[in-house]
């Protein structure tokens, strides 16, 4: 039994030596003595999941973990999802459908839906799977649609660019949102001038969510 | 009057530059964001620096008879401040300077600050906590809004009123006389927590100069200024308040960060360390500003085919322990508590109670949804007792162009009551739920009698209700006018746009819309366009980030800057610039020829704009934006669990300046609105905050939250650049009023207080299930 | 985080033999605090409360975790965590009342670390595998250095928070039994038919929140119709309405011998007002338990008989 613990394990594939207190949360060995300051502390209480980091491939709460458990294991922290210097896939959609607000849930989040997505490999989660699966990963800000479109569409472009599909289902993700925002915005054909309205909840690129605008002249009505 | 700024400004000569206005663009502070990289203020660490910790009292009013530090402790490196450490006024400088930032010797709500103590080993600062002994003689404590009324302990004046407004129209009495039908209902919601994922937090340094600099989570940096001034005594040239990434706000970092900021600064001035004090949720929950709980009684008088003829409301609302932002939340409340709707004779009162509970402050919607609720729940019993559909009789009274509101503005143009009200029932399929909820629970209650019940043997019904809501943008009535906003717009040495302005982004999107509004009028791209650090050093005081006023008032006073700017350069190119590179390669020129370039723009009321304070008559606002929700439920009514299934909603925000992050802020403050109906309920004990972990206040989860369908209204406001109104608060005031209502259409119960937990909702059915 | 964490110190074992030595032997000197998957007692911590300076760390000990079908039985190790009961495909096709509460066991993150053993060995009154262990008469594996013993879940819970194990023993496993194994032939009994018919399983947790939600009431229930048409099997049990997880023992002896009428589901509802004992707390109110529980057991008998609400 001692006060001070070797701490070994690998961080983002990094192999990481630390000495710090055995009951020291994971949370703080990370963002103190790792200098990982990515994941965030919402509660302390394993409720908010701001503090989701991947322990061998599966999410957990990292202020719920003492050190002395992580000895040998490998973590993975928002800082580790992206491959080199460009956002992957998920980082990405979250930017690009406004999956991120404020920011403090974000991190927690994009870990437990690259954990999802990592299992349902080959395949895009529904609706409610996702709901689910981010059900520990509190947000204030969005509603959570725009995270669980983000997550999806993630899935979706994953799939499309996945070896032996591409070629099968070219960008299915344009094609298909392409589809839905054209069928959704058929009001609009007649303009912003015409006062007409279209649902603005499928936006595929950042540029179409004009679409969804019902526009009306400027000045005094009726 | 029917152009918009849009065209008069694009100059002829130059090839249309692909518009920023309107467009989704990537969010300015998305990648940093989603990449980690983002450091908010619990993320930095400085030199030497210590951590502070806060002793509070337990009790929710008293008299502090002693302190003692445990003699057994190891004090080494612990430094401890209280009232007497402070240089200059014991206050948290708001509206009103009755708030101590340290108690002397009266503890006025539970806690309370009493003394701060900080040492450089955060778990030391912590054991100093439990090492401190502050006794309290505890005196009778005034905890409830009824209580309050009653006067029986009197905390403040004479009857306990921290602050009372009235709004007058017409004539009341002749109005109701005129009534073929009188309504009277008394409608009630708790405290919310804004419960913003980043707690409070800020750290704070004493310079070598005799300054202080403080970095920190916070929506207004110029008012965390002024506190510090204040406090210390200190002219503004020494105070520098700098705002870091901010995780959220929704109104819990408007005034609260100015008391977190003087007791960090108290301690740094004490140390001559940097000290930082991070809440953990604990104690963000228990200490920090709430949504104001009130009663509203409403009493309206109708014709038969439910047209409006008089409407009488009281307000009553919780405004704690000392007067804080009470006055300003008070007076939205009374201005917006008759509804989007046009009445002849208008009678508001409004009231704000003094309690031994922490002040209540700041929370999006600042008062108007606990009117609005009030309100919407009413027109719901109206409509029910006058055997209309709610949507009929929402049509027959929501306000149009030229109508009057209670305080005499005539509403001259930019309203779309009756069109948001309008998309949302068609979109939501309204006539055709409405009957069909109401036929398929007569048919599952006729199954259930049989014996024979859904499958999982569950007892559910299913209802769908509307709101109407409106909410007046920027500061009431002179109110922008006392804060004159000054911001700027210069370039930087490389010749690139920058955004000078005490607006800060809290999640919301405001740098990116403010980089839109600027590269749309100066025909560059919106990643051309810096924005600087909210930092008092550096950037003007455009006022805070509250009331939905930063696209709207500051948009727009960028927008001006940028418009001149451009003039600027066009004359010294002596042509008109082209593009992202050209704006460039003219800009440097100035910049070498001419020295910098910095252009300002000051807030000018617009003439038409009339307001008299003391008569509380005029143009409260200069416009409102308007929002209607479709709410459905479905009701388990063995346990009282209401979910929500779908949620359609239509707003006219003016002009969405990015429609992805609009509809993100509708989406979001629409599930806080189903929030505080359903979940979010501070509980009580002795005076203080039982419930105050993430355990037990509970928001909703993405599980909870429905599919949400917004759809965006423009109807463009002549005073908003491009059109805008604000956007921040109205999704937050409507959603509980349609709650309520769909509650009534599910299960018939007509719940009379917000949040419907399940406790209450199954005593209501329960009561109705014995009176059969 | 309010507990002085870097004060605290940790035991790691080498095995089982070696953790079960270190706990008998600290019984002197401040008994050490088994520590499993940590998501109870980093809650406990963070608030500042500290239930002990010297913990046990259970996590790395393999005797503890799998899950074996032994003979019928299905023996799930202490360490066995939410996540992999709820997606073991025999708990879910023989014990779908325990996949069912697993899965409302906080949320992922929380289900990846909690454990069964924790869950026991927490004995909140609140915890939602509890009272579906107990309807299946699970039985708790309990080891110390003087040697194993097993204690059936019915015997477990002598008081709030307070479970009829030594200081010295710990959770090793808990077994299950086959709900629906033939039972036991009796003497010159005959045996007719194949199988007897399944008993139904029900769990359901309320709490105000439809994910992570802290229980209010929990109910879980194993019903049963013998070829008679009575009920031969009858077994429910609550959560957070007592101060432990507790059998609603008079509501079943009306059941057990009954033919399904609503008459019986009502004097069985009146029953199990007597069994329970719940409280206002942070959470909820006695009178919405009470309610929630009578509803709750004729919503589980609607629905493993319909003529439970036939009037």
């Amino acid at each position: 039994m001692s006060a001070v613990l070797t701490l070994d394990f690998t961080v983002n594939g990094k192999r990481r030596r630390v000495r710090v207190p055995p009951m020291k949360r994971l949370l703080d060995v990370l963002r103190e003595d790792c200098g990982l300051t990515g994941t965030k502390e919402g509660c302390g209480e394993g409720e908010c999941g701001a503090c989701t980091v991947l322990m061998d491939g599966v999410p957990v709460n990292s202020c719920l973990v003492p050190a002395v458990q992580a000895a040998g294991v490998k973590i993975v922290t928002v800082e580790g999802l992206a491959k080199g210097p460009a956002l992957s896939v998920l980082q990405r959609a979250f930017v690009e459908r406004g999956g991120t607000q404020c920011g403090s849930c974000t991190p927690g989040i994009l870990v437990t839906a690259h954990a999802l997505l990592q299992r349902a490999k080959g395949r895009v989660p529904g609706d409610a799977e996702v709901r689910v699966a981010l059900a520990g990963n509190l947000c204030r800000c969005t509603g959570y649609q725009m995270i669980v479109n983000a997550v999806r569409a993630a899935a979706r472009e994953t799939l499309a660019s996945g070896p032996g599909r591409a070629a099968r289902t070219a960008r299915p993700v344009a094609r298909e949102q392409g589809k839905s925002a054209r069928a959704k915005s058929k009001p609009v054909k007649t303009k912003a001038k015409a006062r007409t309205t279209a649902t603005v909840r499928a936006q595929a690129k950042p540029a179409r969510a004009k679409a969804g605008v019902a526009r009306r002249r400027p000045g005094p009505g009726r | 009057m029917t152009r918009t700024p849009t065209r008069r400004a694009r100059p002829k000569t130059t090839l249309r530059p692909q518009p920023a206005v309107g467009v989704s663009v990537p969010k300015r502070d998305g990648e940093e964001k989603v990449t980690g990289r983002a450091l908010y203020v619990d993320d930095l660490k400085f030199p030497g620096m210590l951590h502070g910790r806060t002793v509070r009292s337990m009790v929710a009013r008293g008299i502090i008879r002693r302190v003692e530090f445990d003699p057994a402790f190891d004090w080494n490196g612990v430094v401890i401040a209280d009232h007497k450490d402070i240089p200059g006024l014991n206050c948290v400088a708001h509206l009103t300077e009755d708030q101590p930032l340290l108690a002397v010797r009266e503890i006025e709500h539970a806690d309370q600050a009493i003394l701060l103590v900080a040492h450089a080993d955060p778990e030391r600062a912590q054991a100093a906590l439990g090492a401190v002994r502050v006794e309290v003689e505890s005196i009778d404590a005034v905890l409830s809004i009824e209580d309050s009324l009653a006067a029986r302990v009197k905390i403040r004046g004479a009857d306990n009123v921290l602050k009372e407004y009235n709004i007058a129209r017409g004539d009341l009495a002749a109005g109701f006389a005129d009534a073929d039908v009188v309504v009277e209902g008394v409608y009630r919601c708790g405290h919310q927590e804004q419960l913003y994922l980043e707690n409070n937090g800020m750290i704070a340094e004493r310079t070598a100069e005799g300054g202080i600099v403080v970095r920190g989570s916070m929506q207004c940096p110029y008012f965390v200024h002024h506190a510090l001034q204040r406090t210390f005594g200190l002219p503004p040239e020494r105070i520098r308040v700098i705002q870091t990434v901010t995780g959220g706000g929704f109104g819990g970092k408007e005034d609260y960060p100015s008391l977190l900021a003087g007791h960090a600064a108290l301690l740094a001035w004490k140390s001559g360390r940097p000290v930082k004090i991070v809440y953990d949720r604990l104690e963000d929950i228990a200490a920090t500003t709430k949504r104001h709980p009130a009663v509203v009684r409403v009493r309206t008088g109708h014709r038969r085919d439910g047209t409006l003829v008089a409407t009488d409301v009281d307000a009553v609302m919780d405004g704690g322990a000392y007067v804080t932002m009470s006055p300003v939340v008070l007076s939205r409340g009374a201005l917006h508590a008759g509804g989007a709707y046009r009445c002849p004779n208008v009678r508001i009162r409004a009231r704000a109670m003094a309690t031994n509970t922490p002040p209540n402050g700041a929370f999006r919607g600042f008062g108007v949804p606990q009117t609005v609720y009030a309100m919407e729940s009413h027109m719901d019993r109206v409509a029910a007792e006058l055997g209309l559909d709610p949507l009929v009789l929402r049509r027959r009274n929501a306000v149009v162009v030229g109508d009057v509101t209670p305080t005499g503005q005539v509403l001259h143009e930019s309203v779309s009551a009756v069109e948001v009200l309008d998309r949302t029932a068609e979109r939501a399929g309204w006539a055709e739920k409405r009957r069909r909820y109401g036929r398929e629970n007569a048919a599952a209650e006729r199954a259930e009698r049989a014996g024979r019940f859904a499958p999982g043997g569950r007892r559910l019904r299913r209802g769908i209700g509307l709101a109407l809501g409106w909410h007046g943008a920027g500061f009431t009535g002179g109110g922008e006018v006392r804060l004159n906003s000054l911001a700027a717009l210069d370039l930087s040495p490389e010749g690139r746009p920058r955004v000078l302005a005490a607006n800060v982004e809290i999640g919301q999107g405001a740098i990116t819309v403010f980089t839109q509004m600027v590269a749309e009028r100066l025909g560059v791209s919106p990643d051309l366009v810096l924005v600087e650090t909210p930092d008092t050093d550096r950037v003007p005081n455009s006022g805070p980030t509250v009331a939905s006023r930063t696209t709207m008032v500051v948009g727009g006073l960028l927008e001006q800057c940028a418009r001149a700017m451009r003039e600027r350069l066009e004359l010294f190119a002596e042509r008109a610039l082209d593009g992202d590179a050209d704006f460039r390669r003219v800009a440097r020129r100035f910049l070498a020829e001419r020295g910098p370039l910095r252009v300002e723009r000051r807030y000018q009321k617009p003439a038409h704009i009339v307001w008299n304070e003391e008569t509380y008559q005029g143009d409260a606002y200069p416009c409102f934006s308007y929002g209607a929700v479709a709410v459905e439920v479905e009701a388990d009514l063995d346990t009282g669990e209401v979910r929500v299934l779908r949620v359609t909603t239509a707003q006219d925000i003016g002009r969405a300046i990015h429609p992805l992050l609009c509809i993100g802020q509708i989406e979001g403050g629409t599930l806080q609105g189903l929030g505080w109906a359903l979940l979010e309920e501070v509980r009580w004990k002795d005076g203080r905050i039982w419930n105050h972990q993430l355990t037990n206040y509970i928001i909703p989860t993405a599980v909870d939250a429905p599919p949400l369908d917004v759809l965006i209204v423009e109807n463009p406001y002549s005073g908003g650049p491009f059109g805008a109104k604000g956007v921040g608060e109205l999704p937050m005031d409507v959603p509980a009023g349609a709650v309520v209502a769909a509650v009534a259409h599910a299960t018939g119960a007509r719940m009379d207080e917000i949040p419907i937990t399940p406790e209450r909702l199954l005593r209501a059915l329960d009561g109705r299930e014995e009176r059969r | 985080m309010r507990a002085a964490l870097s004060t605290l110190e940790v035991a790691r074992p080498r095995d089982l033999a070696h953790a079960l030595k270190l706990l008998h032997a600290s019984l002197d000197a401040g008994r050490l605090v088994p520590l499993a998957g940590g998501t109870d007692l980093f809650v406990t911590l963070n608030s500042g409360l500290v239930p002990g300076r010297r913990f046990l760390d259970l996590w790395s000990l393999r005797e503890l975790r799998g899950v074996r079908d032994q003979a019928g039985r299905l023996v799930l190790g202490a360490l066995t965590t939410f996540s992999e009961i709820r997606e073991h495909a025999l708990v879910r096709r023989r014990y779908p009342a325990l996949a069912a509460a697993a899965a409302e066991i906080g949320a992922w993150q929380v289900q990846n670390r909690g454990t069964l053993g924790g869950n026991i060995a927490n004995a909140s009154p609140a915890g939602d595998s509890l009272p579906v262990l107990l309807a299946l008469e699970a039985v708790v594996h309990a080891r110390s250095v003087r040697g194993t013993r097993e204690v059936p879940f019915t015997a477990l819970f002598r008081g709030y928070r307070d479970l009829a194990l030594e200081p010295d023993e710990l959770i090793t496993a808990v077994s299950l039994p086959d709900p629906d194994a033939p039972p036991p032939l009796r003497a010159g009994a005959a045996r007719r038919g194949a199988h007897p018919p399944r008993a139904q399983q029900f769990f359901r947790q309320v709490g105000t929140r439809r994910a992570q939600s802290i229980s209010k009431v929990a109910l879980a229930g194993l019903l049963r119709l013998g070829r008679d048409g009575r009920v031969d099997l009858a077994r429910v049990a609550l959560g957070s309405v007592a101060p432990v997880t507790l059998r609603a023992g008079r509501a079943e002896r009306v059941l057990l011998g009954a033919r399904p009428s609503a008459a019986v589901a009502a004097a069985a509802r009146a029953a199990l007002l007597e069994d329970i004992a719940p409280i206002d707390d942070i959470r909820s109110d006695r009178e919405y338990r009470r309610r929630v529980s009578g509803n709750l057991l004729e919503q589980f008998l609607r629905v493993a008989d319909p003529r439970f609400a036939r009037r």
